[in-house]
Formats: structure tokens, sequence, C-alpha cells
């Protein structure tokens, strides 16, 4: 199964190694060629430097023959265009798009867009957190019990 | 008109003082604080600070009236495509018009259902082809949501149709001769007219069939 990862930072290099770790044949995409340290010096995947709005980059990372893509460069935008590009012209179904912005997030999910909300899934784990804690509350504004 | 203008660079900031002069409303959406406060001093409370492809300040701007028009004009192709997207199938804008930086990016705007839209760098290179054309065919105008586009063509001594009524052509059938002007006078094309040499021919054409006009027109 072939995967490609399209920016290769914290997030994009540790999804890239632990899909290949599980036998996916990994291509990475950064427009930065420093980020292929990030991947490891045994990484034995692909490695393209350029910005994937480029049809060509993408095609060059094997996009073409790819069942999955995984678009996490640090802008929400590039993300949710590239994201719907891979989906709409390669007919790539399973693409995973990371966007930090939750509406946008909730926006482009409900188009069919597979979003990954990093911030909202800080927030409930923080409000979770919180009510682990198990402190009751003072009663929120409201009638004042008899 | 309400109209929402997103960016207010040198082009998003000409556009909203234009349309204002026009007697429209606007707001004009500009994130970098140091353009802002300029803005700001301009264009008063038309002026609104933030990120337009963030749906909280396009909701602030009146998003959700909706406006007429929403007008993407930020130098980032990427936020320019997201935000004609949120304005269209979010809130049901009627028109949403999007600024191309990189030509390149065209593709992108066509595919995601973007049609409106204005790229500088290709009017010009279209310009320059309309002054020096190289391949006997310029493109003036592309249609895109109407499927058409209108070419002209400057007839040479060798042409295939030099001397033939247009009548009398093999075209393909999806092409139609509009307009023959000679000698600087434009008339309207008719199966009667004698294509000459030296003659610039206007014709609408579904796109793709540029090549068989060529060859029947140009050679």
């Amino acid at each position: 199964m072939k995967a490609v990862v399209i920016g290769c930072g914290r997030v994009g290099s540790a999804v890239a190694q632990q899909l290949a770790g599980e036998g996916w044949d990994v291509t990475a995409v950064d427009e930065n060629e420093e980020a292929l340290a990030r991947l490891g010096s045994d990484w034995k995947g692909g490695f393209i430097v350029g910005h994937a709005m480029e049809s060509e980059i993408l095609v060059r990372a094997g996009i073409e023959s790819a069942d999955a893509a995984v678009v996490a460069t640090s802008g929400d935008n590039t993300n949710i265009v590239i994201g719907q590009v891979v989906q709409k012209r390669y007919g790539i179904v399973c693409v995973v798009v990371r966007v930090l912005d939750p509406r946008r997030a909730e926006f482009y999910a409900k188009r069919g867009l597979r979003t990954v909300c990093p911030t909202q899934t800080a927030i409930s784990f923080l409000v979770e957190e919180v009510r682990a804690c198990d402190i009751t509350p003072l009663q929120p504004s409201g009638p004042v019990p008899a | 008109m309400y109209l929402i203008v997103a960016g207010g660079g040198k082009v998003g900031a000409n556009v909203a003082s234009s349309l204002i002069a026009m007697g429209h409303e606007v707001t004009l959406i500009e994130q970098r604080r140091d353009r802002f406060e300029a803005l700001e001093e301009e264009f008063g409370p038309v002026a609104l600070r933030g990120d337009a492809t963030e749906i909280h300040v396009l909701e602030r701007a009146g998003i959700s009236r909706p406006p007429d028009i929403v007008l993407a004009l930020t130098g980032d192709d990427e936020d320019n495509l997201v935000i004609a997207q949120i304005a269209k199938e979010g809130y049901g804008v009627p028109k949403a018009i999007a600024r191309v930086n990189d030509p390149r990016n065209q593709q992108h705007f066509d595919l995601l259902g973007i049609t409106l839209t204005v790229c500088a760098t290709s009017g010009i290179l279209g310009l320059v082809e309309h002054e020096v054309p190289q391949h006997g065919l310029v493109t003036l105008l592309d249609l895109r949501q109407e499927g058409l586009e209108v070419v002209e063509m400057q007839i040479a001594g060798n042409s295939p149709a030099a001397g033939k009524r247009i009548a009398g052509l093999s075209l393909p059938e999806d092409v139609r001769l509009v307009s023959v002007t000679r000698n600087g006078v434009g008339e309207i094309a008719v199966g009667e007219t004698v294509i000459r040499p030296g003659d610039r021919v206007i014709a609408i054409l579904k796109p793709g069939l540029e090549d068989r006009l060529r060859r029947a027109l140009v050679g």
C-alpha cells in the first residue's frame, strides 16, 4: 500500500515513520530539503522537495498510484486546498487533512473532507481532565434551592 | 449592493475605494496590523481587522446577510480559494470572485468550483500575445462558465482560407466566425464574406477546437 505524506514537520515526519513501520510504502513531501533529517538516517521511503500545490511535485511523489494521503503542512488553507485537489483530481478516497482551526475543520468535514483538528482534540482532552478532578463546581446561575 | 473585500493590499484597497465611490456598501478585511491601521485611517469603520479565512471574522463582516459579492483578493491563492468556498458553499453568497496570484494555481480554482477568477499575470500575457501573435490564434475572452471562448486569428497570404467565402470553409461544428476586420474596419461575418490575407478574424468556439480552427484558417 502506498501513502504520500505532504508536509514533513514534527507531525508529518512522525506519521510517515509510523506508516512505514506498519509496512506502507511512504513518500514524504516538503518544501524544505532539511526536513528529510526528521525522518531519521535509516529512512527507506521516498522524499520529494517541493510545494505540493504544484501538480508535478504530487505526481513525482507518486500520487497517481497512492492509496492514501496525509496533508499536514503548517498552513491550514494550504492543507485544505491540497487535500481537496488530491481527493478530486486523483480520486484518492483516503485523504486525511490536518486543520488547526476548529471551525474550518468542521466546515470542510461536512463537505466530505476527512479533517483532523488537533486544537479540538486538545480542547476536549483538557476539559475532560478538569472533569476527572471530580470537583463539584458551584451551582451556575439559576434558581437557588430552597 | 453589499460586498465583502478580503485583502487590503494595493488591489483590495483600490477595489474597495472604487466600490464605495460607486455607492456600494463595503467591508474590507485585512489581517496585517500595519496595513490595517493605514486602512482604518482611510476607510474608517469599513475596515475590519482579522484573518478572512476564519469563519468568525467573516461572520463579523456580515457573511450571513449574505453579501451580493465576496471578493477574495489577498496575495495568497490558498487563502483566496478557501474564502471563496466558505462564502459560496457555507453562506450561499451568489458570487465569489477570487484573485489568482500564481497562474499555475488556476487549475485548482477550476477544479474546486471557483469559476470567477482574475489573474493579472495571465491577463498581461494575453495582452502581449494579442500585440505579438505567435501561434496565429489569440484568446480574447475565456467564458469558463459557458464553456466557450472567443479567439482572434490573423490571416496570412498562404492561409488555406484566403480568397474563400466563409460558407465554403470546412469548419468544425462548434465554431462560428463572428467578425472580419480589414484595414481597421470590422464587419459581422456572414456566409458570403470572403476572407483575404491580412484580415483579422474573430471566432467563438468550444474549448479544444483551437487546433482544428487554426488549421482551417491559419494553416
